[in-house]
């Protein structure tokens, strides 16, 4: 019998060109690479001036997402910097005869929403992308994790990457999540669990009861934050949800394809009596819709919680610069912070299902007095599958501004950003000083809780919402 | 890329833990799209203070970081090593960093040197107490000197390898490129291509 192995080591096996040998580290093919105007110009430009060409452009998709305006895609982009960008990746994608989906296209979308809807993520694939939330395409049991652009450079002239085999990391998450609680409060949780720093060196595997309840929407978003937690890449074991999910999708296997697909793919689970170099045990019933309250998303609290004093903190120094970059003082109440502004979007919560249960919450109610809100689909074929549910008109009649498909306000390149001094219920990923513009002051939530905090003008607990059992029932 | 051996130099304490890349470079300095231009701005927004250590003059020299754990975590903007190495970084001390701008580093030639932590905090003080205080950092010898005490650190030798001798990773991959193409064919005919 075969030494039992966990669901990376198969995937990390099968990839080996070259194995780790003396003191070199693995040559790891790569099955996609995804490509976005920002981290690949100075990628190609290296190209050419060593003359080389890229390897395999059938293994490689391009679309913009992090600079592209969200207002109407037929108008020219005002930033000529941003232009200039998307421009030039339309420039490469032709001369190396990358296929590109670009602003305006059907398919244009953030790059971690388009591989999985079109179907060229897929279980046990390596995936990268010069971006940190390549880690969201594990949820699909594939190997996914962000590179910088001399490592975009390296994949697009070899297909290969030099890696050393990182360690392993169970994140068990036992019970079910109750109603109003959701795969962002648990990823949250995880995060608050292993510290910022807690996944370094390792890749993470998802597994438990709570996890195999997620729907594909749910583990994406679980697998997106794996980064937020320092780990480059989290996997979930790819079963009937993932299967049901990718057949048919359009870059899926088909007819015999298929077949010998869901054979190999059904293999790639951890297998009884292989070890994790660490387990980290947590239970689904005792989340709680979760707020951030600082400047990491490790520092985040129950919507019930207060703002805690620097002392209770691991680390009060770096507590007290976050409470003072964010306008809080220790003890204050979650429930007392109001909110400027509300973003439905990004990588990690602005799926179809997403938008759902934000529209549950917030069907036949009013953006509340002075809150500007918005919803920022995170892909075009998303907006256009909402609009067809009608949840564009739900928003647009409480008050939210129905944007086009982008990165937006999850990082602020485009005009989308927060002024100084606002404070945003935002369902994002990053809450860092800055990051959804100077001196803004970011709060990582929920659709759900995004949803009730622009009803309702300030953080409140989605649970007391009967609404909240709504949206479980749409996500 | 230019062989990394020896360092000697100042140092600029910087102690915090988990800066993150959107501090180190602000996202409204990514839209170039070329590899220049990134010193004058890195760390931005942290500028505008008065009191932060790059607007003190007595460390305009300083071309050693030595800051918290978990440097550089976050995005995977590469642009975040371009500026320091272009602002006149030629290594960074800490007692941790996140992964890819780890490798980020290395790719650059932006030497990355991880201590133990009081160790780097023995540095901070020291820089802190004396600007002028000299370091000296020794790649092949994995070793860093100065007024606080010899200190021995750890890199993988792979990392040392192609920092010592200052090689192209691509045109070492290269050399593998009967492996890589022996690998593709037994890839399953099912794998999915993008152009289809």
């Amino acid at each position: 019998m075969s030494t039992p192995r966990t669901l990376f080591e198969k995937v990390w096996d099968r990839h080996l060109v070259t194995a780790e040998e003396g003191g070199d580290p693995a040559l790891l093919y790569i099955d996609l690479h995804l490509v976005h105007e920002v981290t690949s110009p100075q990628a190609f430009d290296g190209l050419r001036l060593a003359e080389r060409p890229l390897r395999r452009p059938e293994l490689t998709l391009a679309t913009m997402d992090h600079n592209v305006p969200t207002t109407d895609p037929s108008l020219p982009v005002e930033d000529q910097l941003s232009a200039k960008q998307m421009d030039t990746l339309r420039a490469n994608c032709e001369e190396f005869g990358v296929r590109l989906l670009p602003r305006g296209s059907a398919n244009q979308g953030i790059v971690h929403m388009i591989g999985p809807e079109l179907g060229v993520t897929q279980p046990g694939m390596t995936v990268v992308c010069g971006d940190s939330h390549t880690s969201t395409h594990g949820a699909f049991g594939a190997l996914a994790f962000g590179i910088g652009t001399s490592e975009v450079e390296h994949v697009l002239a070899t297909q290969t990457l030099w890696q050393a085999r990182p360690r392993t990391m169970a994140i068990e998450v036992d019970g079910q999540l109750p109603v109003g609680v959701t795969a962002k409060d648990l990823i949250l949780n995880v995060i608050n669990e292993i510290g910022v720093e807690g996944g370094v060196g390792h890749v993470l595997e998802y597994r438990g009861e709570a996890v195999e309840s997620l729907s594909m929407e749910g583990r994406m978003t679980v697998c997106n934050m794996s980064i937020e937690g320092g780990a480059r890449a989290g996997m979930i074991a790819p079963d009937e949800t993932t299967f049901a999910w990718l057949k048919g999708r359009p870059h899926a296997p088909s007819g015999a394809h298929w077949d010998a697909a869901l054979e190999d793919w059904r293999q790639l689970h951890t297998d009884p009596g292989a070890t994790f170099d660490h387990v980290v045990h947590l239970d689904a019933s005792t989340f709680e819709p979760t707020v951030t309250w600082g400047t990491t998303p490790a520092q985040s609290t129950s919507v019930n919680g207060r703002v805690p004093h620097p002392e209770e903190t691991r680390d009060p120094d770096q507590a007290t610069r976050a409470l003072d970059y964010m306008g809080l003082e220790g003890g204050e109440a979650i429930t007392d912070l109001t909110v400027d502004r509300v973003f439905l979007g990004s990588c990690t919560n602005a799926r179809l299902s997403d938008l759902r249960a934000a529209a549950a919450i917030v069907a036949d109610r009013p953006v509340a007095d002075g809150v500007r809100a918005m919803v920022v689909p995170g892909s075009t074929l998303v907006k256009t599958q909402a609009e067809a549910e009608g949840l564009d008109e739900v928003f647009k009649a409480a008050g939210f501004e129905w944007r086009e498909a982008g990165c937006s306000m999850c990082l602020g390149m485009n005009p989308d950003v927060l002024a100084p001094g606002e404070r945003c219920a935002s369902t994002s990923n990053r809450n860092f000083e800055g990051r959804q513009g100077k001196g803004g002051r970011s709060h990582l939530v929920s659709p759900e809780m995004a949803a009730a905090a622009a009803v309702h003008g300030r953080f409140v607990d989605v649970r007391e919402d009967p609404r909240a059992a709504d949206a479980r029932a749409v996500r | 890329m230019d062989p990394v051996t020896r360092i000697s130099g100042l140092m600029v304490p910087l102690w915090r833990a988990d800066i993150d890349t959107d501090q180190i470079m602000p996202k409204q300095h990514l839209k170039k799209v070329e590899r220049t231009g990134f010193g004058e701005v890195v760390f931005d927004d942290w500028r505008d203070d008065p009191d932060f250590v790059l607007n003190d003059e007595r460390y305009a020299q300083g071309n050693v970081l030595v800051t918290g754990p978990n440097f550089g975590s976050g995005s995977s903007r590469e642009h975040a090593p371009w500026g320091l190495q272009q602002y006149g970084f030629d290594a960074i001390i800490a007692p941790s960093f996140a992964d890819i701008f780890k490798t980020n580093c290395a790719k650059n030639g932006l030497l990355t040197v991880e201590l133990a932590q009081d160790e780097v905090e023995a540095l901070v003080s020291l820089a802190t107490d004396d600007p002028s205080a000299q370091v000296r950092i020794d790649l092949p010898e994995q070793s860093v000197e100065s007024a606080a005490g010899v200190f021995h650190f750890d890199i993988d030798q792979h990392t040392k390898h192609m920092l010592v001798h200052g090689l192209d990773p691509i045109a070492l991959t290269l050399q593998h490129r009967e492996a890589i193409t022996t690998y593709e064919a037994h890839r399953p005919a099912r794998m999915p291509v993008t152009n289809a």
